[in-house]
């Protein structure tokens, strides 16, 4: 894979539910290269969790094309989709979805894991990650037994620890006050660069959005720049 | 503004109500029928086996009648100058002289009640079976003459006019029906003839074995029956007309508790269910129920609103029970004739009656178990703090603590319990025993479950671990699926491990007691057929037959309020004991020279407290004769009661040559059906009744009855394992749904939905295997239980444990897969791809 091949590529990107309702959002065009990171807003119901879904193959485009690092996802098949997604995305939630039975260690492993990784990198792996996100002292808790911010640094973690070429934030700050909000986003950008990767942060709060390269909004119409003054 | 705490209880009740409605209807309606299906097994036995022991009760009534005392002799009975005597006692009003008999019939296997009397002096004392008989008593004078009831004349095809033939001896007699009794005056079979006809008939002139006496007013029955002890012959009773009612109540006693038993087991499992599905609830509604106590809904509130939920399951299954069990009554009566297995509740003429009272009490049983199951959630939902409720997750306490040392204090109880001997011949101990060791192993379910878990290796393998580590994270959720299904397992291998060390124990008894190639008996149970001396010497020389061993079988009271009691006259010596008796225990030969020796079997060691070593005193030919117990041997076939004596003995202290069982060894090479058609011809030379068989077929057809007599067993058993699946795959079906979001966070991450499902499926068998180890340990300790105790005390025979190991491992792995396919099954649902949008959801 040459450095110039882009992390992601959208090509006419459309997704309707039903013959008979209108479209989602059609025409999505967007190509992101390593090192970008984007934000995507848009309102309640104008199709971002979709978008993600496509994103991350885990739903199908009724038109278009989802291309990541070169590979067509509508090519692949669910099982060949869900390895690829296991290489080479992260996903961070507004609600975290950190396994409460796990501790935090475990948590941010199960990516490495799934990876089938030897089990003394993965150590090094997680430890290097918890030191990145600052739960070194914590790496032996459990989640119940930490703070929101906290739990959501595990998160983090969990989405790059195995260095994943894009990676998809979902509203990440959407249950945080706005300091520790603050943290988290210079937290995920921070890391995103560290890996060389992409990255896409969904959000409604424009201050969220500024800590992004660019901005883009989602409507019926497709994803656009925010008007002047938004 | 006033408010009172208890305000706003309706709101609660009705969201609480509702969230159960829109979250779990399924479950719900399942939980109710899980309810309604042991209160309706329940219900059926109590209605079977009343209707049986009711229709019992009132043909013993019609048979006692109004006397006051009966006097029964053996079954060859006592000189009739007794009755002559008894006559004349000042404080005998009336006495009515009886010669009851069990007359067999050539070509049937039971034999014909037959009681021969005075029609004048029995219309006095059973006046609802004979009353109208006494304008027409003439007719039944003639030597052969006999009145049937309409149920024998229905099943021997009979009417007016119509011979009955019978045996005497190997004789066939030919009785002429003179009329049919009415419906109403009996509802089994019996033939009435005249005294004097039926001891001539019979062969027993000058005999009677039964006396009815009616007493003046004012003599106290009680002193009379006591001062006449000193009159009677030995082998003679005076019995209390209650005694012979309640004969089937008694004798079935045992049988009747182990079926309701096996019942409540059924409903008690029911319970766990409920007990299981409203924790689940509890726990899934944890953050609502959180949200009620932060909007102002007390304690006290939420936990009667829980426990309501609780009772209206309960109730609404205890009403359909209730119908169900009385339709499922009225198919047995109808179907089995009121026998759901030990053969003694036969009863054709038995009619279902659905008492209010005995109706209502299982309505109650049902709700109330139902509540008790729902009453600990209830109360551990109600203390929940409302911030940590909300939060989410499994709550952490010190209940566990708690629980255990309840759970090691019942087992020791339990297992003290069972030390303790029975009441009134009811292992009352020995299942007070069994729930305490239940409920004591399932308190103790959460840190032995800790414990297996801990010793669970980890493979490193993320599907296994992640599995592992939820299930330790999860113990209370955990431990609540498996309590349901660890109750139901382990009794099902303790029953398992009970029917198959009585199967193994009856298998080698049939091999002890059926030593020949042939096995020849007149119907079991009747007094009139028997072989004479010529014929047995006769039988003995046929062709084919190289040794032959005679038997006489007699039964005698030893008691005046128990049944009486097998004597077995056979070739025995106190040197071949233990090759011919199947004996538990004896005396090393030779015999003390106090006496002969008897072997009692080990019904009269429990029942009358005959010991080792120790003197018996058996009533033969009216006489006392005193013997040694010699051995002590288990006897499968004789209830009440067994002694077995040196032929030899018999006929020297009787006089009495006859045989009515025998044994044949036959010579190499001979053909069994050409030998048993000329022992026909020498024992049954009209025709008569006597049944010849080859061992095996013998071996064969007795061990179908004992499977059908454990076959209500098994399907009561079975429903309460069906129940103890349905409560795991409920368990497993509310932890996936909960776990939604989880599995849609996986996915996410490259967790591939055959990975999901694995994991699922190593949780269903890491939890069923905890609970097939537990079950298996437990289950063996409550068959100890039932084997050693329950068995013996119910039944006073010994069975041999042994484990069915194929039947206990088919077991374990069917569990085992139907708790993983049950898992991945629920799994399925909740990993396609519409739900993993729920990993956006906020939970």
């Amino acid at each position: 894979m040459s450095a110039e091949t882009p992390v992601l590529e959208l090509e006419h990107l459309g997704k309707r539910y039903g013959a008979d309702r209108p479209p989602v959002f059609e025409g999505l065009n967007l190509r992101l290269s390593r090192g970008a990171y984007v934000a995507i807003m848009g309102e309640s119901g104008v199709g971002k969790s979709t978008l993600l879904n496509l994103l991350a193959g885990l739903d199908e485009p009724d038109a278009g094309r989802v291309i990541l690092e070169g590979q067509e996802l509508g090519a692949l098949s669910d099982d060949d989709r869900t390895l690829l997604r296991r290489r080479k995305v992260g996903f961070v939630f507004q609600a975290f979805h950190v396994l409460p039975y796990l501790t935090v260690e475990q948590n941010v492993a199960l990516p490495l894991e799934l990876l089938g990784l030897a089990r003394s990198e993965r150590a090094a792996r997680v430890a290097e990650m918890l030191r990145a996100v600052g739960l070194t002292a914590a790496a032996r808790r459990h989640p119940r037994e930490l703070s929101g911010g906290e739990v959501q640094r595990i998160a983090i973690a969990r989405a790059l620890v195995h260095r994943p070429r894009l990676v998809l934030a979902d509203e990440p700050t959407g249950n945080l006050d706005p300091r520790t909000a603050a943290q988290t986003l210079a937290l995920l950008r921070e890391q995103i660069e560290a890996n060389a990767g992409a990255g896409i942060l969904i959000t409604h709060s424009k201050a969220a959005a500024d800590t992004a390269d660019r901005t883009f909004v989602l409507d019926a119409l497709g994803l656009a720049p925010p008007a002047a003054g938004a | 503004m006033k408010c009172s705490r208890d305000e706003g209880g309706r709101a609660v009740w009705g969201v609480l109500w509702r969230s159960q409605m829109h979250e779990q209807p399924l479950r719900l309606v399942v939980t109710v029928l899980a309810i309604a299906l042991g209160v309706a097994l329940g219900t059926a036995v109590y209605l079977v086996n009343s209707a049986a022991l009711n229709d019992f009760a009132l043909a013993a009534r019609r048979l006692v009648g109004v006397a006051d005392v009966i006097v029964r002799g053996p079954r060859e009975g006592f000189a009739d100058a007794l009755f002559v005597e008894l006559a004349r006692d000042p404080q005998v009003r009336l006495a009515s002289p009886v010669l009851e008999l069990e007359a067999a019939i050539p070509g049937r296997r039971e034999p014909l009640k037959v009681l021969g009397l005075d029609p004048f002096r029995a219309a006095a004392m059973q006046p609802a079976l004979i009353g109208d008989l006494e304008a027409h008593a003439a007719e039944l004078f003639p030597a052969s003459a006999i009145l049937v009831s309409a149920s024998a004349a229905r099943n021997l095809g009979l009417k007016r006019g119509a011979l009955l033939p019978v045996v005497v001896g190997s004789t066939r007699k030919l009785l002429q029906v003179v009329g049919v009794m009415p419906e109403s005056a009996y509802g089994e079979d019996l033939g009435i003839m005249d005294l004097a006809s039926a001891q001539w008939t019979f062969d027993r002139i000058g005999r009677l074995n039964r006396i009815d006496l009616g007493l003046d007013a004012g003599t106290a029955a009680g002193a009379f029956r006591e001062r006449l002890k000193s009159r009677l012959p030995p082998g003679s009773v005076a019995v209390a007309p209650a005694s012979e009612r309640d004969r089937a109540v008694t004798v079935t006693r045992a049988y009747r508790v182990n079926l309701n038993m096996l019942a409540l087991v059924s409903l008690l499992t029911g319970a766990f269910l409920v007990f299981s599905t409203q924790s689940l609830s509890v726990l899934r509604r944890r953050s609502s129920l959180g949200l009620m106590r932060s909007l102002g809904a007390t304690r006290r509130q939420i936990e009667i609103g829980l426990l309501g939920e609780g009772t209206l399951i309960g109730l609404a299954g205890s009403l359909i029970g209730v119908v169900l069990g009385v339709a499922f009554a009225e198919g047995a009566l109808r179907l089995l004739s009121g026998d759901l297995g030990n053969g003694q509740l036969h009863a054709p003429g038995a009619v279902l009656e659905a008492a209010p009272a005995a109706l209502a009490a299982f309505l109650l049983v049902g709700t109330v178990v139902s509540a008790l199951g729902a009453a600990s959630p209830a109360r551990a939902a109600s203390r929940q703090a409302p911030a940590q409720a909300l939060k989410g997750g499994d709550p952490r306490s010190g209940n566990a603590i708690r629980g255990s040392i309840a759970g090691a204090a019942l087992l020791l109880v339990g297992g003290a319990l069972a030390w303790l001997p029975p009441i009134g011949g009811i292992p009352v101990f020995g299942y007070a025993a069994i729930a305490g060791l239940l409920f004591g192993a399932v308190l103790l379910v959460p840190i032995s479950t800790v414990s297996m878990l801990r010793f669970a290796p980890r493979l490193g393998h993320v599907v296994p671990d992640t599995a592992l580590a939820q299930l330790e994270d999860n113990i209370g959720m955990s431990t609540l699926s498996l309590s349901s299904i660890i109750v139901s397992f382990s009794l099902m291998v303790a029953m398992a491990i009970m029917v198959y060390s009585f199967r193994v124990s009856f298998e080698r008894w049939l091999d002890k007691v059926l030593p020949a190639d042939l096995q020849i008996r007149e119907p079991p149970g009747s007094d009139t057929a028997y072989w004479t001396p010529q014929q047995q010497a006769a039988a003995a020389a046929a062709a084919g037959v190289s040794r032959a061993e005679f038997r006489r079988t007699r039964q005698i009271f030893l008691d005046p309020a128990r049944p009486p009691v097998s004597v077995i006259a056979r070739g025995v010596s106190a040197t071949r004991a233990a090759t011919e008796l199947p004996l538990v225990r004896s005396l090393p030969p030779p015999t003390p020279a106090s006496g002969e020796p008897a072997w009692i079997s080990e019904q009269l060691e429990d029942l009358y407290g005959y010991r080792l070593g120790g003197a018996i005193d058996l009533p033969l030919n009216g006489r006392a004769r005193r013997f040694v117990i010699a051995g002590i041997w288990r006897d499968y076939a004789r209830a009440s009661g067994a002694v077995v004596i040196s032929r030899d003995t018999y006929i020297a202290a009787t006089g009495d040559r006859n045989a009515n069982e025998a044994s044949m060894w036959l010579e190499s090479g001979a053909e069994p059906s050409r030998v048993i058609a000329s022992l026909r011809a020498v024992l049954a030379p009209g025709g008569t009744a006597p049944e010849i068989l080859a061992t095996p077929v013998l071996h064969e057809r007795s061990l179908q009855i004992f499977d059908r007599a454990f076959a209500i067993t098994y399907a009561l058993e079975a429903v309460a394992v069906i129940i103890g699946l349905i409560g795991v795959s409920f368990a497993a079906s509310s932890t996936v749904l909960a776990r939604r979001a989880e599995f849609g966070m996986l996915r996410h991450i490259g967790m591939s939905r055959r990975q999901v499902l694995g994991m699922l499926a190593s949780e269903g068998i890491l939890m069923s295997g905890c609970a097939v180890v537990y079950g298996l340990v437990l289950g063996g300790i409550l068959s100890l239980v039932l084997v050693f105790v329950v068995n013996r005390q119910s039944f006073n025979w010994s069975i041999e444990l042994a484990l069915p190991l194929r039947q206990l491992t088919l077991l374990s792995v069917t569990l085992i897969a139907a708790a993983a396919l049950t898992a991945v099954w629920s799994g399925r649902a909740a990993t396609r791809r519409e739900a993993l949008i729920a990993v956006r959801e906020d939970w």
